[in-house]
Parts: C-alpha cells; sequence; structure tokens
C-alpha cells in the first residue's frame, strides 16, 4: 500500500513529519517498507535566474551564462541548452548535487575552458518528466534562491506492508485512523454528501447469488465526459504506483485507496437490459480488463446482465463494457462479496488484483451507501453528468460483533498494565465502542477482530509494545536437566563421530529429481512425489540419502575435488501408516575419488574399496551403540551396489543396520560420476534402544595369567567366506577362545587352484592354571574338528 | 722389572686401537687366562712377603690402569659407531608427514546443537514432527482455514495423495504443526523448541525451496508477552554471545498467534556486514527482521485438546540458516545445500567443537 504524504494529510490533521509517521506506523504494527522523499533526491538544486548568456568562446552549442542564485553572487555556469537565455528562472544544480537521472555528483569545473559552477537542468534529469529538449522554466515569479524541492513541494511517498488481517489499512482513511488512535494527530471526517437522483435509474439492478454477492448497490450517471482525470488526483494515483488512465478508472481506482472501497463504472450503452449478480454457469468465459479470457465455473460469482458476463465479481471487470473515452452514461456498482468466495475464485482463477486483495479480507460492510455517494460526487465534479436514483438491491451482511472484554488481560496476556480509561480511549480511537462492564462493539471495518486477545492486541500495539517490560519465565531449581531423547543423543554423537573420521558433513535437498529417487526406491511403497514441485530437478522426496550425495559428490568431481568424504545425517521419505509418511533417521556417506594421493612414502594414489566403506559403517554403528561384535555380514545391499563388492550388515537375519560397498558401475553412470564410488547407509532407526544403564562401570577384572597365542592357516574352497572361518574357530571352544584374527588370505603358489589359504590368530586366555601342552593340543584338535566342517583343511 | 713402563706401553697400544675387535685382542692380550698382566699376577704366588709387599701394588696398579683404559677405550669407540649409524639413519623432515582427512560439522547442525543447548538451560526440550505434513497440522489447526489469504503467502508444496481421514498431503511450510503435535502428545504445561526442514515454493539468492526453522513453544499459566520478549532476549544474547542486543518488537499478524509480534534487532553495519548489536536507531545501525511471534491464539490451544481458559503462551518461529550466516558470516544460503567440500571445510565446524555453556555455545573463527 503506497500512498504520498499530502495524501495521508487529507484525512489526518498532523504536524509530524515523515520521519515520525513513518515510526509511528512501525510501532503500530503497519510496516513501512519505505519512504521515499524525492526531496532527498533534489538536495543541491535551486531555483536560479539567468541574468546574461553569452555565446561560448570555443563552442557554437554552448553558452555561458551568469547565474542568480539568490545571494547576490552570480555564478558561471556553461549550459548546451537550446531554450537558456537571459531572463529565464529555471533550476540550477550546485557543485556536490548529485543528479538524480544520472547518479553523478556535479563539480565545478571548465568546459572547453570556460569555468562552470553548476548545471541548469531539464526535467527528465531531475526525473520529473520526460522532457529533455531543454531546461526547466519555471514561472517568472518564482522565488530566486529557495530551494528546489521545496518549491516544488515534493511530496515523500510511504510504502506499507499491510497484514491479511487489516483489510481497514489498504484505504489512507484507515491508516490515518490508527496513526489518530496513535496520537499522532486528528482524524478528520469523511465528507459524505448525499446526492440525490433526478431520474430513475435505467435498468434494473438485483442480486441473484445473495451468498456470493448479498449486496448490490449502483446507480447510473449520464451525459458524462470522459478524459483525464485532474492533476492532483493523478498525483494520489501516481504515489501510490498506480498508472492514470481515464478520469472514470482513475475515480474508481482513488476511491479504492483512499477509502478501502472498491468499486466498478460500466459504460451503460453496452449493457443490456438489467444487471444483476449470479453464479457463472460452468465453461462460461469472460475477457477480463487485462486482456485475458477466464473460463468460470459455477461456484463463482459473476455480474451478467441479459447478454454475457460483464465482471468477475470483486476481482476484475470485463474488456467489453469497461468504460473509454466515448462513454457518456456510467453505470457505477459498489457491491459486498463474501470474501471466502472471492478468495476461492481468485485463486481457481490464478489471478489477482486490487479488488480481490480487498473483497477477500473483507471491505466494511456499511460503507456502501457511502462509497456510492463519494463516486457519484467525484463523477459529477470531475466529468459532469446527472446521477439517477440509487438502487439498493439486496442488504451486506450486519458485521456487528460484540465482545466482553476484561482490561485486566492488558498485563495478563499482553504483559503491560494499561489503565482503564487508556484502554477505552484507545478503543474509541480506533472505532470501538465500549460500556461500562467493557462489552465491546467492533467496528463493521475490522472483520479481524472477534475476541478479546484481539482487543489486547489493539490496545498494546497503541500503547507500544516498547513498554513491555522483559519477564523472566519461572526457572526450575538447580541445574538444567537434560532434555535430549535418546534419539537425539545418538544423532549428535553419530554426527561428530563421523565428522572425527574425517568426513564432512553435507545438507542436500529433500527432493530429487524422480528418476534418482527411482533409482533408490527398492520398492517401498512408492515415492511421494510433489504435485507442484519448483523444478523437475527437485520432485520427488528421497527414499535414500545416497543419491543426493552422489550428485554432490559429482557436482565436486567436476569442479576438480580429487578426494571426497561426504556425509549426510537425515531423514528419507517412505510410506507409512495411514497415509502418513514414515520419515527415518539415516547417515549417508560416499567415499569418492583418491583415498591417498600420490606420496612420497606411499606411491600412486589409492582409490576407495569397500572395506573403506566398511571400516565407516563398523565405526559409526559402534558409537551409535550397536552391538557390532554381533553383527552380520550379509548380502543383499541392493541394485544400488556392485553385486560383488557389498554388502549388509544386520541384527539376526532380517533386522539391516546398514548396508555398504562399491557402488554399482550402472548406478554411476546414470548419475554420470566417474566411479568407483563407495558408499554407505546406516539406518539408524533400525538400532535398538538401550537399556538405561547407570554411569558405574562393570568392575574391572583383569585375568592373571597372560594369554596365549596361536596360528592357523587353513586350506578352504575359494568362495568360503573368511569371516564364517573366523566365527567357526571361534566357536569352536567358547570357554578358552577370546579372540580370533584373521591376517592372512593367500592365493597361489603352493595352494591348490579353487581354494585359498586362510590365517587366523587365535588368543587363549587361561583361568586360573597356565594352559598344559595337553590342554593346548586339545584346544587346537577341537579348532581344527570345527574348521573341518567347512571343509577346511589345516595346512601341514 | 719395569712396571711402570710396561703400563705405558700396553696403555699406548690401548689408546691407538681403531676396532672394537683390535681392543678384544688386547684385553685377552693382557688380561686373558693367558695374559701378559695376569701371567705377572701369577708370579705374586712365588714371592716373598717382604717382595710381594713391595712388588705386588705395582702389578696390581697396572692391571687396574689397563683395566681402566680397555673400559674407556671401549666406550668410546661403541660410541662413535653409534654416532656413525645415527648419521646414516638421518630423514629429511621436512618431508610431509602422512595426512588424516579433516571431517566437519555442517553449520546448521553446529547452530542446531547451540539452540538445545541454550534452550535446555532454559528448560526447553526439542521436539519433532513429520515434514510430509497433512493441511489440518499445518493450517487448519494453526487457524488457517481454507480459504483464508494467509494460506496463499505459505507457497505451499503439495502432494496428490491424501491420508486416510482424506486431509491433503503437503511439506510443511513451518514447524508450527509441532506445536499441535506436542499440545495433542503432551498436554500442558510445555516447553520445547522444534528445529527442522521446512519448505516453501520460492527460490532467489536469499530463499530456497527449503530450509531450516526452529519454532519455540511456552505453554503453562500466567504466560505474557513479558515472557516472550525476555526468553527472545535472553536466547539471542546466549546465541550471539554479547549483551549488547536490542530487539524491537512489531505489531503484525500470524493467524496462528494473537496478539502478533514481529521481532527486529538492532545492528550495525561493520565493513559492509551487519554484526548484530546495539539500538538499530543509533547512527550507523538499522533493525532487520529476524523472527515472528506472538501469544498462542486460543482457537490453536483447542486445537491442542487443551483449554484456553485454562492455558496460555507464546511461540516463535526463526530462520535457523539465517541465524548461522548472521553468526558465522555466509552470505548465500543456496550454498548451504550444495555439498561443496571447500565450503563446508571453510565454514564447517570440527567434531570437537561440541557447544557447551561454560565453554561459550559458540565455535570462533
Amino acid at each position: 500500500m503506497k500512498f504520498s504524504l499530502s495524501w495521508l494529510k487529507d484525512h489526518l490533521d498532523t504536524t509530524a513529519s515523515a520521519e515520525e509517521i513513518a515510526a509511528k506506523l512501525n510501532a503500530i504494527g503497519l510496516e513501512v517498507e519505505s519512504v521515499e522523499n524525492p526531496a532527498d533526491k533534489l538536495a543541491g538544486f535551486k531555483v536560479a535566474r539567468v541574468l546574461t548568456a553569452e555565446r561560448h568562446p570555443n563552442a557554437d552549442k554552448l553558452q555561458v551564462l551568469s547565474v542568480d542564485t539568490g545571494d547576490g553572487q552570480p555564478l558561471q555556469v556553461v549550459c548546451g541548452a537550446p531554450n537558456a537565455r537571459a531572463g529565464l528562472v529555471g533550476v540550477l544544480g550546485l557543485p556536490g548535487a548529485v543528479v538524480p537521472a544520472g547518479g553523478f555528483e556535479l563539480k565545478k569545473s571548465a568546459i572547453r575552458g570556460v569555468e562552470s559552477n553548476g548545471m541548469m537542468c531539464s526535467t527528465r534529469e531531475l526525473e520529473l518528466g520526460d522532457d529533455h529538449d531543454g531546461i526547466i522554466e519555471l514561472p517568472a515569479d518564482a522565488p530566486v534562491g529557495t530551494a528546489f524541492a521545496d518549491y516544488h513541494g515534493a511530496d515523500p511517498v510511504f510504502d506499507v506492508a499491510i497484514t491479511p488481517n487489516r483489510p481497514d489499512c489498504m484505504g489512507v482513511y484507515g491508516i490515518a485512523r490508527d496513526l489518530a488512535a496513535a496520537g499522532l494527530g486528528t482524524l478528520k471526517p469523511i465528507a459524505v454528501q448525499a446526492v440525490p437522483g433526478s431520474f430513475p435509474c435505467p435498468l434494473p439492478i438485483r442480486t441473484d447469488d445473495p451468498e456470493g454477492c448479498p449486496a448490490f448497490y449502483g446507480r447510473a450517471i449520464r451525459g458524462v465526459k470522459n478524459g483525464a482525470s485532474p492533476d492532483w488526483m493523478q498525483a494520489r494515483l501516481k504515489s501510490a504506483g498506480q498508472r492514470p488512465i481515464s478520469a472514470l478508472v482513475d475515480i474508481t481506482n482513488y476511491v479504492m485507496l483512499a477509502y478501502g472501497r472498491p468499486a466498478h463504472a460500466y459504460d451503460l450503452a453496452k449493457l443490456t437490459g438489467a444487471i444483476f449478480a449470479r453464479r457463472a454457469v460452468d465453461g462460461e468465459t469472460v475477457l477480463a480488463l487485462n486482456g485475458k479470457e477466464y473460463t468460470l465455473d459455477s461456484a463463482m460469482t459473476v455480474i451478467a446482465d441479459e447478454a454475457g458476463v460483464h465482471d468477475i465479481a470483486g476481482i476484475m471487470g470485463g474488456e467489453h463494457s469497461g468504460c473509454s473515452d466515448e462513454t457518456t452514461d456510467v453505470l457505477l456498482e459498489v457491491a459486498y462479496f463474501d470474501p471466502v468466495r472471492i478468495g476461492d475464485t481468485g485463486r481457481k482463477l490464478n489471478l489477482t488484483s486490487d479488488a480481490r486483495a480487498r473483497f477477500e479480507r473483507g471491505v466494511d460492510p456499511a460503507f456502501l451507501d457511502a462509497g456510492l455517494s463519494i463516486l457519484t460526487e467525484l463523477i459529477v465534479e470531475i466529468c459532469g453528468g446527472e446521477p439517477s436514483e440509487p438502487v439498493f438491491a439486496g442488504e451486506p451482511p450486519a458485521g456487528t460483533k460484540v465482545v466482553a472484554y476484561s482490561p485486566a488481560l492488558a498485563e495478563t496476556l499482553g504483559g503491560v498494565a494499561i489503565p482503564d480509561d487508556q484502554q477505552r480511549a484507545t478503543l474509541r480511537a480506533l472505532g470501538f465502542a465500549s460500556d461500562a462492564r467493557w462489552n465491546v462493539i467492533v467496528p463493521s471495518w475490522r472483520p479481524d477482530v472477534d475476541g478479546a486477545a484481539d482487543l489486547v492486541e489493539e490496545v498494546v500495539r497503541i500503547h507500544g509494545l516498547d513498554n513491555i517490560a522483559s519477564t523472566p519465565l519461572p526457572r526450575i531449581d538447580g541445574v538444567a536437566r537434560p532434555t535430549a531423547t535418546p534419539a537425539q543423543a545418538l544423532e549428535r554423537k553419530v554426527r561428530r563421530a563421523a565428522a572425527a573420521r574425517g568426513l564432512n558433513e553435507a545438507v542436500t535437498w529433500s527432493f530429487l529429481p524422480e528418476a534418482e529417487a527411482e533409482a533408490f526406491a527398492d520398492g517401498n511403497g512408492g515415492l511421494w512425489v510433489l504435485a507442484n514441485p519448483i523444478s523437475e530437478d527437485m520432485k520427488a522426496m528421497r527414499p535414500s540419502l545416497l543419491p543426493g550425495l552422489l550428485s554432490a559428490a559429482k557436482r565436486n568431481l567436476d569442479r576438480g575435488a580429487t578426494g571426497l568424504r561426504l556425509f549426510e545425517l537425515g531423514r528419507r521419505y517412505l510410506r507409512g501408516e495411514g497415509g502418513h509418511s514414515d520419515e527415518r533417521l539415516t547417515l549417508g556417506a560416499v567415499l569418492a575419488g583418491e583415498k591417498t594421493p600420490r606420496g612420497w612414502a606411499t606411491g600412486k594414489a589409492q582409490g576407495f574399496d569397500a572395506f573403506d566403506a566398511k571400516a565407516e559403517a563398523l565405526a559409526l554403528l559402534a558409537e551409535a551403540g550397536a552391538p557390532v561384535e554381533n553383527l552380520q555380514v550379509m548380502g543383499e545391499a541392493g541394485p544400488q551396489f556392485h553385486p560383488g563388492q557389498s554388502a549388509t550388515l544386520r541384527l539376526g537375519p532380517k533386522t539391516v543396520l546398514a548396508r555398504f560397498g562399491m557402488l554399482h558401475p550402472a548406478l554411476l553412470k546414470q548419475f554420470d560420476v566417474a566411479g568407483p564410488v563407495a558408499a554407505v547407509e546406516l539406518f539408524l532407526d533400525a538400532i535398538p534402544a538401550k537399556k538405561a544403564a547407570g554411569f558405574a562401570r562393570a568392575a574391572y577384572a583383569p585375568p592373571a595369567l597372560q594369554s596365549v597365542t596361536r596360528d592357523f592357516a587353513f586350506l578352504v574352497d575359494a568362495a568360503l567366506p573368511a569371516g564364517d572361518l573366523v566365527r567357526t574357530v571361534k566357536g569352536a571352544d567358547k570357554a578358552n577362545i577370546v579372540a580370533v584374527r584373521l591376517f592372512d588370505d593367500f592365493r597361489g603358489q603352493g595352494v591348490p587352484e579353487g581354494q585359498k589359504s586362510l590365517a587366523v590368530e587365535v588368543t587363549l586366555q587361561p583361568g586360573e592354571k597356565s594352559f598344559t601342552d595337553a590342554e593346548i593340543k586339545a584346544i587346537a584338535e577341537r579348532i581344527t574338528a570345527a574348521a573341518a566342517k567347512l571343509g577346511a583343511v589345516l595346512r601341514g | 722389572m719395569d712396571y711402570a713402563a710396561t703400563g705405558e706401553a700396553a696403555l699406548a697400544r690401548i689408546g691407538a686401537a681403531q676396532e672394537l675387535d683390535a681392543l678384544e685382542a688386547l684385553r685377552v692380550e693382557f688380561l686373558g687366562k693367558q695374559g701378559s698382566i695376569s701371567g705377572l699376577l701369577k708370579t705374586l704366588g712365588g714371592m716373598s712377603p717382604e717382595e710381594r709387599q713391595t712388588v705386588g701394588p705395582q702389578i696390581h696398579a697396572l692391571r687396574e690402569s689397563v683395566t681402566a683404559a680397555l673400559a674407556e677405550r671401549k666406550e668410546a669407540l661403541e660410541s662413535a659407531v653409534l654416532d656413525a649409524r645415527l648419521a646414516a639413519e638421518t630423514v629429511d623432515l621436512t618431508l610431509p608427514a602422512p595426512a588424516a582427512p579433516r571431517g566437519s560439522i555442517h553449520p546448521v547442525s553446529q547452530v542446531l546443537d547451540e539452540l538445545a543447548e541454550i534452550f535446555a538451560d532454559l528448560g526447553f526440550a526439542v521436539a519433532t514432527g513429520p515434514e510430509i505434513e497433512d493441511d489440518w497440522h499445518n493450517f487448519t489447526a494453526l487457524n488457517i482455514p481454507e480459504s483464508h489469504p494467509a494460506r496463499a503467502m505459505h507457497d505451499t508444496f503439495y502432494f496428490p495423495d491424501c491420508d486416510t481421514a482424506g486431509r491433503k498431503m503437503l511439506l510443511r511450510t513451518h514447524t508450527s504443526p509441532v506445536q499441535i503435535r506436542s499440545m495433542l502428545q503432551h498436554g500442558a504445561p510445555i516447553r520445547i523448541i522444534a528445529p527442522g526442514r521446512v519448505y516453501r515454493s520460492d527460490s532467489d539468492a536469499t530463499h530456497t525451496p527449503m530450509f531450516h526453522q526452529v519454532e519455540g513453544l511456552v505453554i503453562d499459566k500466567g504466560i505474557t508477552l513479558g515472557h516472550l520478549k525476555w526468553t527472545l532476549e535472553t536466547f539471542l544474547k546466549a546465541f550471539f554471545e554479547r549483551e549488547d542486543i536490542v530487539l524491537r518488537l512489531r505489531p503484525s499478524y500470524f493467524p496462528f498467534t494473537e496478539p502478533s509480534v514481529e521481532v527486529d534487532v538492532g545492528f550495525a553495519l561493520v565493513n559492509g556486514k551487519r554484526v548484530l548489536g546495539g539500538s538499530g536507531d543509533e547512527p550507523g545501525h538499522g533493525w532487520m527482521e529476524l523472527l515472528g511471534s506472538g501469544m498462542v491464539n486460543r482457537k490453536v490451544i483447542a486445537a491442542g485438546g487443551l483449554d484456553p481458559d485454562e492455558w496460555q503462551g507464546f511461540a516463535f518461529g526463526v530462520g535457523v540458516d539465517r541465524l548461522a550466516m548472521l553468526k558465522y558470516g555466509m552470505d548465500d544460503l543456496r550454498a548451504f545445500f550444495d555439498g561443496d567440500a571447500r565450503w563446508l571445510g571453510h565454514y564447517g565446524f570440527s567434531a570437537l567443537d561440541v557447544p557447551t555453556l561454560s565453554v561459550g555455545v559458540g565455535a570462533r573463527a
């Protein structure tokens, strides 16, 4: 909502400066987005008279002027304007002034060898018009020496953001009322004079859709002469950012901007028979004033005559029946439309307008009659003509609300005690009437107020939020208690563990291109795909954290990164119960490019392999509190992974805690990543919750005797997973074997084709007594026997 | 026999020995079982007591001086050997050591941890809710009915799906639905913050279609705007670790609060960057919008299953990414979600920068 200071002063008697007004507007909740003061741009420009004008000695098209700036010391100015001549009163920019059009600062200079102490300006240079044929010519009696900004009457323009609850402030008058209530002046009453009609309205007006259009007031004015609106009105409209069109159109716009009351003027000659509000017929079309055709439906209200639709009610008039320069007879429409209907229609048609903005927020239902009179009066005054008697079809909603209020609420809800009489005065100034028992009648222009809390807001905002004292929240005794849930504690710990392991945390979009999401969907009930994505790249919610990280890795590699370790901790979005989502905490990591660059000690650069992924998976699961000792390495990491270099980590056969390995070359190709890439995904939601434990650890009881190690090398089938052998060996004598570590996997010379040699180091822990040779031999035999069940043969 | 001359000759030969092997040969020659000095000692047995009295000490002195000379020479030769070995083992320590990758924490995570720490001290727990929401929780329950103009302000992403109750599914446009979920789930009193991702169909240098918000909610008895003001001041002072944070409260409008308050914070322009602190009205200062807040609307409290005549409270919402930018100096929001390792390394935090109240929640540059 934009308006000039002089416009505001039409309605508010005030001596406050633009700065004071802006500060008060902010303080009472009418947020000032900007105050543009043309005077600021005109600083340094003065009204000046040309005393003499001589030919420039070195240039044909230039003159050397002697200019009087009112201080008795004429200045020499070089000027190229053809109209510069002795006696002309114009505008001189002095050194230091900044020319609005070019933004350059004027300086004392020499032009072709002649000193110049400023510049005589054109209207375009001062951004006051388009004329650049010559310098500005002011009336001869313009006061030489005055600041041009003062002479010109520069009028500051406020741009105020109106919140959707305040339709009353979508007119300058409403803003003036708020300012007056806040003590910044006196509100001038609206001078409404009923304009009597001299003849009956020539066509019937009615509403056939009392739900959508409860009231339709109108009248005809015949014999008008349309043309340009007067300068004062054009200036007002321009300050509001509106382009003047013609007197009739400008007048309806002016009344809308001044009073928040939209109206429409039809060219009477283009109407056929009665004019009335009705529901549109499905499929009916109308060509609106913006030149676009709209297809309507039966949920929309329109204004129509017997020939067809002329107006999308409360939103935009039709091209066909609008006023033009040839219009001689007009029909005025001042109606009340149902706010919900207007909002629905506007959204459906995707059509915004100043009228819609007001109607859908709720115009004053008690201002139809007055609005019609003001319009009539202005049209007759500016365009002449003779008004008909008004027609009042239907009735606007009464809009009377009474709110039971208690002034104590200012303190108990608003946090600031305000004397009762002050609260009553504030409410009165805002148009609220109240009785002795604080039953408050809400004015018709405040559809937003329907409860006591709303009145608290009114009195507190006018009193000033600055006056609210900070009040500490009550604090529980002692040191703050921990608040994190186990899941939150786990998330924080795992995140920092990953960073501590050298991974960089990224945050990537929750939505992906559909094809990329599809590549990771794994049939989990279907992706969540947006109906109205901002772009095709942000369409489907991620079912995994890997695709986003993989794309990030690609971007990094494309930028020349050599080695990447990225992780993200966030949600993956699955389908849940009852049509809701199932959002699960997940950690994804990708390892791409070089693990170690070529080095003086390490030789060639080394890439990541599946064991790097495994190491991250196990380390992070351990930090997350998962029982990593009990996890099984199993297959089925998913089609996104290299089938021979990937695995899952499971707790029992079904609960998958993680998947890891090298990504499938086909996937890398789809993502256009030059591989190989190792990846990990931890399903943190699958980690079983730990039992609540105390702080004390189990007692420390180191074994009394030193442990013994023995090495065993087995020949096994090349396809046998080493993990199976380790698990079997470990289980061979649970009482004595405390650890089994695989330290060699050898194939080649000395090992038969199709077999491999696996060597393990077994740690034996004696209890009370040291092992005898016979005992160790017996354990070794149990180990060999157990391994034999896997087809393992002890190497000789 | 001239024992002194014998001694001198022996010491000279020991001193001249250049190898440990040669030295050992001399030891055997002098002190071995068949050694010359060992032989002299054996002659003592055949001497008269008087003779032994005079010759004995001389022989013993000879033996001792030779023994000492051998030991001294041995140590000198061993030391020379060690020096030579060490000299041969010299490495160039200007060569680089093995590099370990430096991990980092994303600024959004860091700031969320900071917020959790500060608000824990004020007694606020951290609550969460789904990002794929239904329109009842995101709008209707927050006093934004279907036709409300405020719905249009939210630029909502919708799914074609409805839940089994027929509610339209969407991406939450704010963290406020967690207010409703918390009230319904836990009742009152409540003190929570609810951080998380939110989504709006908006994209330019300062807006991304996904960003992070943190919601604050207090529901209790006798809570007023004064408590809201104190809470926000206290939180911002703690977060920015500055005592001179000045807030400006402006009346505003949000459907879910009444009264509603927009909160500006004063800043100074320092080298073209906004540095929070001081009143925005001071010369060289300004105000910037930081967050929206207000007293929870009665209808929202009722939608949360609580009696608005019994309970009241305040709520606020603030952009987490924005807080991070203001505190740590990033100027492009889009870079937050790009995963550029260079940016993550530059603006990210050490794993060990765990925010604590005793050290200060912020990690200094």
